[in-house]
């Protein structure tokens, strides 16, 4: 039972950066990578921190795959899947995305949010 | 039932109460009643900073017991009370006001007393000593009548007293039986350049004199006759001729002590009688007093350990001292005097900078011994790493000392610390733990965290962590890359010469020409900054926005909710009433928390992305400007009221501090940049602990480098002295210039200055000579900097297109609903994982 949801004009996105968009009460993080034309969707909320932020995160790839560095702690969570690359076991939900008539749209069938307690485990103070 | 033993404490000074902090905080705390006397009028305080009483220090600003200590931890205390007598058959302590007290356990630590010679006339009026508040209260009495002051004794402590008598303005001397100053800690050569530099500031020093009488003085109180028929006339006299053990009350009670005095104890800090405990400057231990405080803390520490059924041993302590007499660094360590058998010593002499050295080596030049320090003693810490580890020296120890010899850093790396150099503190893991790991084939950061739990506290040491791996891999043979990351395989300073070279203006010319992939946080920023820093533009232009973190696009720092902060600009620490009042309007407005900030602004927190533009459009309106709180940029320069008002300062601090923030602010750097800049000697603004230090001097500025706090603090280096402003700014230029060039990522100023080859000395050679014929191109791309400076708010506010980006949605003007603040002492702060719950149960019952 899948619709797709439209979000806002492609125009709104920034490039090679992130944008939140509050759809059906859930908060999704929309990122666009200008220099490969994609967008990817995934969950806002960051389950190390436990803040509303990923859409604020720095992007780019690790061995290929796009990528989203939180904000807070600097964990990395895969844009295609939202698994975490420090901690498998993590992941926030993916949605897929669509660019059409320059309307942005994504379509929320997602699994649940799995939490983790917050911990540096594994960042780098900067 | 009351099971609990008494343990009394005679003597509430620096050492006893370490012990009574230790012992609360241990697991013997609840095994016992704790009392203890302390004969003067107010409980512990700092005696070795005792001389700041001068300097404003009042007696509630040196005391070492924090407020309510005692009650806190059901102490019972009787101040202004002297135990008069044991009694050891009985197990009692008599006070003098006649208090009586059982006990279990004792603990001696009664300090010692200052030596008085026992010249004839020491009794006169304003013959006085220096140990307690009282003392310095009756040498201020005194000096109000006085112009000149004496003091007998030119050890550690005389000279710490004849500044006191300096800076309460009596014309000064020291006099001193033996050839040199500070007898014990110098040899003949430091002791005579220690000399030259006190005397360079006013303070008559007299060698080889002995007082053979005080009497009647014709223009002043006394006149002291010395045994060489000379005289000197003065208003006070001041002892210092050493100390001497309190050891009166266990010598009534028939303790053991030593033949000069002292309380015999074994390792365990147990006098004679196993009951009773001596520790601090009371204790002899293997016939040897120490008297300094350091020693004293690790016998309070043993006892606490013999207390609490632990292991615990006093087994000698380190002796070596680094101190600033009057300004001047003094450093001793280990066997300065060169008494082993067959040591050999290097020794280095700067008549023009008034600089000694000296080394003293094994016989077969691969151990450290000891070593003398005069004039500068930056190299104690290292010195003294390699003195107590027996690490071996490099090949040419001297170069230890010599300015000249570059190419050998001085700086000891991760490779020459000992196995038990602590490298986490957060989780007191060890260097040889941290080495076992890796040897054991944990080969990245982040599986050595995992195993051994380093950095993965506050994070602080990961840099410290890093470069022992990378260090040990070496070693095992594995090739440590110097890339930035995965996308450039490049280090920032080729990314850097790239960018300058090849006139590149944004990543993705950089990353087509020179890199593969996306790019990642790593890269991105390091771009970003080097960007930034070379062509200064506006940073949120869209070319250059997927560069920023978060901070920086939003030109505020987040907060562990989401939220921001804002800082705004206050430069030098100087602000209006009219100002403060803006802000705290502003603070009110928006309900955000409010906080002195430890570099001398306000800082306002709490505030919601979609919030920033209207706060900083009423900050703008008010006058002020981007604090740079979020940048790896200048941050503030921190400055001391200055000659402006302080009857101390010898020029206008907070002038140029005002004016060196003007000049420097927006400047983006490798790492954030800070300054601080005294008005005199005193240093108030602590500007030696500072990337860029400024102190006042009589003759113009003295400038310092490389200094920072935080996590691994490090003493800027004296970089020029009395130096007019013109010079001042153009060497400030130079060296943020080029530091901003060839630095690492992420390096501070003082890493970067540890990990150049040649150290203080090339980078004088580059700055002060200008060895690379660079210096006015450094000084060209400071003005570019300087000329293309915009607040970076009020940019953003004139631009539509960028403040659509300060909301939290892209499709709603709904806030984030997952920030919750609760009050706390009149401000709001972000709710705890329990409260944000318990809010939201109340809300879906609603
Ligand atoms: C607000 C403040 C604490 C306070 O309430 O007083 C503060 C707060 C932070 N400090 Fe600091 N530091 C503050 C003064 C200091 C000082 C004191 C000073 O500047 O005199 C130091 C030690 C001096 C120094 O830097 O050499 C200090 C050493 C650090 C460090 C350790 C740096 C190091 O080289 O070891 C970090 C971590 C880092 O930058 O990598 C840090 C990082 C931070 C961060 C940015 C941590 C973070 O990423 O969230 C904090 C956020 C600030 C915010 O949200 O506004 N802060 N921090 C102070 C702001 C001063 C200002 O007006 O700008
Ligand atoms: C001016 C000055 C500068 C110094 N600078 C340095 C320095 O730079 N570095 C360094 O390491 N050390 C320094 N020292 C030495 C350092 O202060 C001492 O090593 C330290 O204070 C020793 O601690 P303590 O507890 O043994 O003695 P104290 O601090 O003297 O404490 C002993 C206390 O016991 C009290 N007392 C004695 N007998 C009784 C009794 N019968 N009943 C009740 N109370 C009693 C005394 O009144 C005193 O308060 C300095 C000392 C002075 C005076
Ligand atoms: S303000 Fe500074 S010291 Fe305090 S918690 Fe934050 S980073 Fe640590
Ligand atoms: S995590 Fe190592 S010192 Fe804090």
């Amino acid at each position: 039972m899948s619709t797709w949801i439209d979000v806002c004009d492609i125009d709104d996105l920034q490039a090679d950066s992130g944008v939140c968009a509050l759809l059906k009460g859930k908060q999704i993080a929309i990122f666009y990578l200008q220099r490969r034309q994609e967008v990817y969707a995934i969950g806002n909320f960051d389950p190390f921190s436990e803040a509303n932020v990923l859409s604020r995160g720095m992007i780019g790839d690790i061995g290929d795959e796009p990528m989203v560095a939180s904000p807070m702690y600097k964990q990395h969570f895969s844009l295609r899947t939202g698994v975490c690359f420090e901690d498998a076991g993590v992941s926030v939900p993916a949605y897929p995305v669509r660019l059409e008539n320059g309307r942005v749209a994504v379509m929320l069938a997602s699994p649940p949010v799995q939490q983790k307690s917050p911990s540096l485990a594994v960042c780098e103070m900067e | 039932m009351n099971m609990k033993q008494t343990l009394v404490v005679i003597g509430n000074g620096m050492v006893g109460q370490n012990f009574l902090a230790g012992l609360v905080a241990s697991n013997a705390k609840d095994r016992y009643r704790i009392v203890t006397f302390c004969e003067e009028p107010r409980a512990a305080y700092d005696r070795v900073h005792l001389s700041e009483y001068f300097s404003g220090k009042t007696a509630a600003d040196l005391s070492l017991v924090e407020d309510g200590f005692f009650a806190e931890h059901g102490i019972e205390i009787y101040l202004g009370d002297k135990a008069a007598s044991i009694d050891r058959e009985r197990k009692q302590v008599t006070s003098a006001k006649g208090v009586i007290v059982d006990y279990d356990k004792l603990v001696l630590a009664t300090g010692s007393y200052p030596f008085v010679p026992p010249v004839p006339g020491h009794e006169r009026p304003q013959c006085l000593v220096y140990r307690t508040i009282e003392d310095l209260e009756a040498m201020k009495t005194a000096a109000a009548k006085s112009k000149v002051g004496v003091v007998i004794g030119g050890g550690l402590l005389g000279l710490e007293a004849a500044k006191a008598l300096k800076d309460l303005g009596l014309d000064t001397h020291v006099v001193e039986f033996a050839p040199r100053l500070m007898a014990v800690q110098l040899d003949d050569g430091g002791g005579a350049m220690l000399k030259r530099k006190i005397e360079a500031l006013d303070v008559k020093v007299h060698l080889n004199k002995n007082t053979t009488l005080i009497d009647d003085g014709a223009e002043c109180l006394h006149k002291m006759n010395f045994a060489d028929g000379e005289t000197l006339e003065t208003d006070i006299v001041l002892f210092s001729a050493g100390i001497r053990p309190r050891d009166d009350i266990a010598r009534g009670c028939g303790l053991e002590v030593g033949p000069r005095g002292g309380i015999v104890i074994d390792n365990q800090c147990r006098t004679s009688d196993a009951d009773i405990y001596a520790i601090g400057e009371c204790a002899l231990w293997n016939g040897q007093i120490f008297g300094l405080v350091a020693p004293g803390y690790a016998m309070a520490r043993t006892v606490v350990a013999d207390l609490a059924g632990e292991a615990g041993s006093f087994t000698g302590a380190d002796m070596s001292t680094k101190l600033k007499l009057m300004g001047v660094d003094v450093a001793s360590i280990g066997d300065a005097h060169a008494k082993t058998q067959g040591a050999m010593v290097y020794t280095y002499q700067n008549g023009a900078s008034e600089i000694y050295k000296r080394l003293v080596v094994s016989p077969d030049q691969k151990r450290l011994l000891g070593a003398v320090l005069v004039g500068e003693a930056s190299a104690y810490s290292t010195l003294l790493q390699y003195c107590l580890n027996g690490i071996e020296l490099p090949e040419h120890p001297d170069s230890l000392i010599l300015p000249q010899l570059a190419g050998e850093p001085v700086g000891l790396g991760p490779d020459a610390l000992p196995a038990s150099a602590q490298i986490c503190s957060c989780y007191d893991v060890s260097k040889g733990q941290i080495c076992g790991a890796i040897e054991a084939g944990c080969t990245t950061l982040g599986g050595l965290k995992a195993e051994t739990k380093a950095g993965t506290g506050c994070g602080g040491c990961s840099a410290l962590l890093k470069s022992v791996l990378d260090c040990e891999l070496t070693k095992l043979g594995v090739e440590v890359s110097t890339d930035i990351c995965e996308h450039f395989p490049h280090t920032r300073q080729d990314l850097y010469n790239l960018v300058m070279v090849e006139e590149i203006k944004t990543f993705d010319e950089l990353l087509d020409k020179h890199g593969k992939g996306l790019g990642c946080e790593v890269c991105k920023q390091a771009v970003g900054s080097i960007l930034a820093s070379h062509w200064n533009d506006y940073i949120l232009k869209t070319e250059h926005i997927g560069l920023q973190d978060t901070n920086d696009i939003f030109l505020a720092n987040m907060q562990k909710d989401g939220t921001y902060s804002v800082v705004p600009r206050v430069a030098g620490g100087e602000i209006t009433p009219d100002m403060l009042i803006a802000i705290g309007q502003v603070g009110k407005k928006y309900q955000l928390y409010t906080k002195i900030t430890g570099g001398q602004r306000v800082d306002l927190f709490g505030a919601r992305v979609e919030q920033l533009p209207a706060i900083w459009q009423e900050l703008i309106d008010a006058g002020f400007e981007s604090g740079h709180a979020y940048g790896k940029s200048l941050r503030t320069v921190k400055s001391c009221v200055g000659s402006t008002w302080c009857r101390f300062g010898v020029d206008d601090s907070v002038g140029l501090a005002i004016e060196l923030e003007n000049r420097y602010k927006g400047l983006r750097a490798p790492h954030k940049i800070k300054f601080g800049v005294s008005g005199c000697t005193r240093e108030c603004a602590e500007a030696q602990g500072k990337d860029i230090g400024v102190i006042a001097t009589e003759n113009g500025w003295n400038l310092y480098v490389c200094g920072n706090g935080g996590m691994k603090p490090r003493h800027a280096d004296l970089f020029a002295t009395n130096l007019d402003k013109e010079t001042l700014i153009k060497y400030i230029d130079r060296v943020l210039i080029f530091y901003v060039r060839t630095a690492n990522r992420m390096q501070r100023t003082s890493v970067w200055m540890e990990n150049m080859e040649g150290g203080l000395d090339y980078l004088k050679s580059v700055v002060i000579d200008d060895r690379l014929g660079i210096g006015a191109q450094l000084e060209g791309q400071m003005q570019h900097v300087i000329d293309t400076y915009q607040c970076e708010w009020k940019t953003t506010l004139a631009d539509e297109q960028r403040l659509k980006r300060f909301r939290h949605f892209v499709n709603s003007d709904q806030a984030d609903d997952n920030v919750v603040f609760v009050e706390e002492r009149g401000q709001v702060r972000p709710a705890n994982a329990q409260e944000r719950k318990h809010f939201k149960l109340i809300e879906e019952a609603a």
